[in-house]
């Protein structure tokens, strides 16, 4: 460049080639805002506080591009980025105040953790000077999330803020994605410095994997073709890399039939001949068949939790695996693999896809039908209102076009049962940690991210655990979400309940509900909602007919179920997976 | 479970099932111990605040055994190297060096137990001694190429660097005298070649 042209560029272009020292000063609180609304964040899901006031101020003077929901709790903020984050694949965002703020928050972060949601939670903190004085409102949030976070950053100087999001962010999205955690001092959101959004990101120690390893793929290729009786089990991992329609296309082109977890459902259509259902301690008796006595298991995205194993020496005897995911710390965690395949699940399927050969694979097939005709996935249909009923009537009302989020407990094992599942994300729940209380904030935070799309979403709750983050009714009312909000209730913690009949001896100690349980529909009349109660089977239509009538705000809607039912099949913690309780056969026949 | 059906038991494992306990480095026989070894690994972390925390957290959030643990310098001064000594069956091993990788803050992870390396430990002892014993003990400690650092009219303080079986025989003969404090450094090690020379 000449010397004439340069001075041209100085003298005319405005940021882009200004030295950091040409531009004007922000406070911290404004290059904050500034880079959220550089990557392109849609939602802020916050509750302000002392350490974070100037921020909150600065939001209001600037009015971003952003949109901030104040949270009635910061539990329920990082749950409904969870549940924005999963319903639309974004970086769920939160933002809370040092101390109780960010010790709130940590249910919400173990969450996102063990169920690989990217979320960035920034949590205010004291001046840098009063770090470790034990200050008002002081909390070492790093310490405290250490272990429940992809990555953590103190922000101790306001011209670090702006590439420290950035990485932040980066670090959330890519790989096996996670939260992470932010913390803010609060003389550094006070501090000045020129604002300066980096465009790309290096952190040296971190890399994203890519494509497979072609060796590895080619082996994967060969024991696919060498197996007489293979099954994909797909988790989670496959919807995160996007990867859902290209595993459909290699299972119809192979004729490898499909088991799920729990967080796999949606990747695989459970509409389609080759679908098994979800295996593990709640799947499907044809799936865990299947498992036992394949001689081929393809791992994608999962990462063989015990609630999918069991009793993991008993696991899959036969098998040899495949594992494809792009965390190495999963590969061979609990359990040593044949072929190991480290990259990101969509591509390494694409590697696949151009390897692998049709086979007439029908004996397997019809080996797997003979095992559903056996053992179907049913429940009793005697006149009394049960849950899996409701379930199959939310299928039946949306023709599986919406987003379900359930809570945990039997609650979440009926709606991963019988909703029978399509499309990718339209599935959201707490597995890893099972956190009561997750799906109504998590569906709100879903109904925020589908409010363009205008997609259907459900929240499926007990009565136990809607309870624990009710506060959120009155924020969807306030936004005018057209949630539906299912609980069926059977005024008990009705999975311990299960456990207890089971294998307590019908001891239910503290797990009836009934004396502290509110009138759901008057609570939800509080709450600016409307509230619907269904107690007849036969009247489970039209009360979802009269909830999708609602447009402008969230229903209620209380099912008051039968206490008795229980998850079936079940296979009982610690035993093997073939060792199932199931609707139609007793405890003392399978023991 | 008597001897007899656990032998069975075992007999009855698919073959798959004895491979994955092979490659874990897992008991076959039920009276069988896992195979369990000692690993010397170093590692590179980033010189920030916290990174050091992060990687010892990770021995206690996932029950990994951390027998020592040094850190320092290393030749850039914007990361430091540590040196950490674990023990655990294959599968074990394989989970601490992934787990160490992906951590943000490291950068390099190596196991260096089955590649020719050296390792060092310091080692420092305080003995009780009067002016009359010290000739005698002198003389002992010459053996092991140790060091005076400090001498008191009732003490004397030694430095014996070495191989961690060297300091351990070090230590074995001063407890025949009055030994009052010892302070040990934990391994340091390091490949004997550079990564290119095989």
């Amino acid at each position: 460049m000449s010397q004439q042209a340069h001075t041209a560029q100085t003298a005319t272009a405005p940021s882009a080639d200004m030295t950091a020292t040409d531009r004007p000063l922000a406070t911290g609180a404004e290059i904050l805002i500034r880079s959220l609304e550089a990557e392109g964040v849609e939602y802020v899901f916050g509750h302000p506080g002392g350490a974070v006031i100037a921020i909150y101020d600065e939001m209001h003077r600037l009015q971003p591009s952003f949109e901030h929901i104040l949270v009635r709790h910061e539990q329920g903020g990082t749950h409904a980025a969870e549940g924005y984050a999963k319903a639309t694949g974004k970086v769920g965002t939160v933002l809370v105040t040092s101390g109780p703020g960010a010790t709130n928050c940590v249910t919400g972060i173990a969450d996102a953790y063990m169920d690989s949601i990217p979320l960035v939670v920034f949590t205010g903190q004291v001046p840098t000077h009063l770090i470790g004085n034990d200050a008002f409102q002081e909390c070492d949030t790093i310490g405290v999330t250490r272990s429940i976070t992809k990555h953590s950053f103190l922000v101790r100087d306001v011209t670090e803020l702006a590439a420290t999001v950035k990485k932040a962010y980066h670090l959330a999205r890519t790989g096996r994605p996670g939260p992470v955690v932010v913390d803010l001092p609060k003389d550094v959101i006070a501090a000045r410095a020129p604002f300066h959004y980096p465009e790309n990101v290096q952190i040296r120690g971190y890399s994203v994997i890519g494509r497979g390893n072609v060796d590895q793929v080619r082996k994967a290729a060969d024991m696919i073709a060498a197996s007489k009786k293979p099954l994909f089990y797909v988790g989670g991992g496959t919807i995160i890399s996007g990867g859902a329609e290209k595993l459909t296309a290699l299972a119809h082109k192979t004729s490898i039939p499909v088991t799920t977890t729990l967080h796999g459902l949606g990747s695989f259509p459970e509409t389609d001949p080759l679908s098994v259902g979800m295996l593990g301690m709640h799947g499907t008796w044809y799936a865990n068949m299947a498992v036992q006595n394949t001689d081929l298991l393809i791992a994608v995205g999962a990462r063989f939790d015990d609630r999918v194993t069991g009793k993991i020496e008993a696991w899959a005897p036969h098998a040899r695996i495949i594992h494809i995911d792009i965390d190495p710390a999963c590969i061979s965690k609990n359990i040593p693999v044949d072929c190991p395949i480290l990259g990101d699940v969509s591509m390494v399927l694409d590697q696949l896809e151009e390897l692998v050969q049709p086979a007439d694979r029908s004996d397997w097939l019809g080996q797997i039908a003979a095992w559903r005709e056996e053992c179907p996935l049913i429940f009793e249909r005697d006149g009394a209102l049960r849950p899996q009923q409701v379930v199959q009537a939310l299928r039946g009302k949306t023709n599986g076009e919406a987003v379900v989020v359930t809570d945990v407990g039997q609650n979440q094992m009926w709606g991963a049962q019988f909703f029978s599942y399509v499309h990718p994300r339209s599935h959201i729940t707490s597995g890893g940690l099972g956190t009561m209380g997750f799906s109504l904030p998590a569906a709100m935070g879903a109904a925020f991210g589908m409010r363009t799309i205008g997609r259907d979403v459900i929240s499926i709750n007990g009565d136990g655990g809607v309870l624990m983050n009710i506060q959120e009714l009155g924020v969807a009312a306030a936004h005018k979400l057209p949630l539906k909000v299912v609980i069926l209730n059977n005024n008990f913690l009705g999975m311990v309940r299960q456990w207890q009949e089971l294998f307590h001896e019908e001891r239910y100690s503290h797990t009836n509900l009934e004396p502290t349980n509110p009138d759901f529909v008057k609570l939800a009349e509080a709450f600016g909602c409307v509230g619907l109660q269904c107690t007849d089977p036969a009247d489970v239509d039209s009360t979802l007919d009269a909830a999708w009538e609602i447009t402008d705000r969230p229903v209620v809607m209380d099912f008051r179920v039968i206490t008795e039912e229980k998850v079936f099949p079940m296979v009982p913690a610690g035993a093997a997976t073939d060792n199932m309780i199931t609707a139609q056969f007793s405890p003392e026949d399978c023991a | 479970m008597t001897t007899d059906t656990a032998q069975q038991e075992s007999i009855e494992l698919t073959p798959q099932q004895l491979f994955r306990k092979q490659a874990a480095g897992e008991a076959i026989l039920p009276n069988e111990e896992d195979s369990v070894h000692r690993h010397v690994i170093t590692v590179l972390i980033d010189d920030t605040i916290g990174a050091l925390n992060r990687v010892t957290n990770l021995f206690s959030q996932r029950g990994f055994n951390l027998e020592s643990v040094t850190v320092g310098e290393s030749k850039d001064p914007t990361q430091r190297r540590l040196t950490l000594v674990t023990t655990g069956n294959d599968r074990i091993i394989a989970q601490v060096l992934r787990q160490l990788n992906s951590l943000v803050d490291t950068t390099e992870v190596e196991d260096l137990t089955r590649e020719d390396h050296v390792e060092r430990e310091l080692c420092l002892v305080k003995v009780r001694s009067s002016a009359t014993e010290r000739t005698a003990l002198l003389s002992v400690v010459e053996v092991f190429r140790a060091n005076v650092v400090n001498i008191t009219p009732d003490s004397l303080t030694f430095e014996v660097t070495g191989p961690t079986a060297k300091i351990n025989a070090f230590i074995g003969v001063m407890k025949d005298y009055d030994v009052r404090e010892v302070a040990r450094s934990g391994r340091v090690a390091m490949r004997r070649r550079l990564a290119f020379e095989h």
